[in-house]
């Protein structure tokens, strides 16, 4: 960051760009300690019922899609690997590595939601959807549909986190191309970028609850 | 001005990402019994450490931002631990009458 180009992205309440940076980043951080409790009540409630019928939980995960969970978990971590160099780039003002860094983000955050759409429909069809149409051949119904409530609810949720992270990605790399990001104003990909962070780790927590819990 | 670090560092932790993840999955295959939910959440928790530090740079950033990055794991166990006391204990005292 050259020394001229500093003052003119520093607002006018903040002492310095490092204050300015570091307000950024807590406030980021604030609200991905809302967003840990947000999901913790789920995580809470999970924890309860899987407490209350363990065996039930277990027959109920070996009905999810393990490969489809799995490769979904290994395109979250590797568009992680793309944020972290994307912010880099911001850092150094590369901006075409920026732009395409961010639509890689994106577009493996699509990819993550089309398989997330076909494991739904596969659900649907095969009678898990918690309602009317929940049918369950094993004992217990009731817990099982619990669980499944649960998955919709937990995956549901963070699918909309992952479709509001690409939104994100893909604004950001218009503003990019806009040359919005240039002269050290490199801190919305910063903070974006621990966004989709926290998303990624949410999804790190939910494969091994949701998909794993009884062993195949 | 904060400290550019070189590819290798966010190549090198994604790799050791997806080592875990094929630890996270392979062990879904092997019984252990109650073992298993520990040792898939050791896991989960030891990749989230390597996320917190690396990509959302948590490691070499100021204590201000550290103690915000625990806040909300530290209510989220605070939430955990209550909850779980009272559900566990459910039944175990009997009330005098």
């Amino acid at each position: 960051m050259s020394e001229a180009a500093a003052p003119n992205i520093l607002a006018e309440q903040f002492d310095d760009i490092e204050q300015q940076h570091e307000a950024a980043k807590l406030g980021m951080w604030i609200f991905l300690a809302t967003e840990v409790l947000f999901f913790g009540g789920l995580f809470l409630s999970y924890t309860v019922y899987r407490y209350l019928y363990p065996e039930v939980f277990a027959a109920a995960s070996r009905h999810t899609e393990v490969m489809l969970g799995g490769a979904n978990t290994a395109i979250l971590l590797f568009s992680s690997t793309l944020m972290a160099l994307a912010v880099r780039a911001s850092q150094l003002g590369r901006r075409s590595h920026l732009i395409w860094l961010l639509l890689g983000t994106a577009l493996l955050g699509i990819v993550f939601m089309g398989i997330k759409g076909f494991e739904y429909h596969k659900d649907f069809v095969d009678h898990l959807v918690p309602g009317a149409g929940f049918q369950w051949h094993e004992a217990n119904s009731g817990a099982a549909e619990i669980f499944f409530w649960l998955y919709f609810a937990m995956t549901g949720l963070h699918a909309i986190h992952v479709t509001v992270g690409i939104v994100v990605m893909l604004v950001l790399a218009v503003l990019a191309w806009r040359r919005r990001f240039e002269g050290g104003n490199y801190m919305p990909v910063e903070v974006a970028g621990l966004y989709w962070h926290f998303v990624d780790i949410v999804w790190v927590f939910l494969f091994p609850l949701l998909y794993l819990a009884g062993h195949r | 001005m904060e400290k550019i670090h070189p590819p290798k560092i966010y190549w090198t932790n994604c790799l050791c990402l997806m080592g875990l993840l094929a630890l996270t999955w392979g062990l879904g295959y092997v019984n252990f019994g109650v073992f298993n939910l520990p040792i898939a959440l050791f896991i989960s928790f030891t990749k989230t450490i390597l996320i917190v530090l690396f990509f959302m740079h948590i490691k070499g950033s100021s204590r201000l931002l550290h103690l915000a990055a625990f806040t909300g794991l530290i209510w989220l166990f605070l939430m955990l631990l209550l909850t779980l006391g009272d559900y566990t204990s459910r039944g175990l005292v009997s009330m005098p009458k």
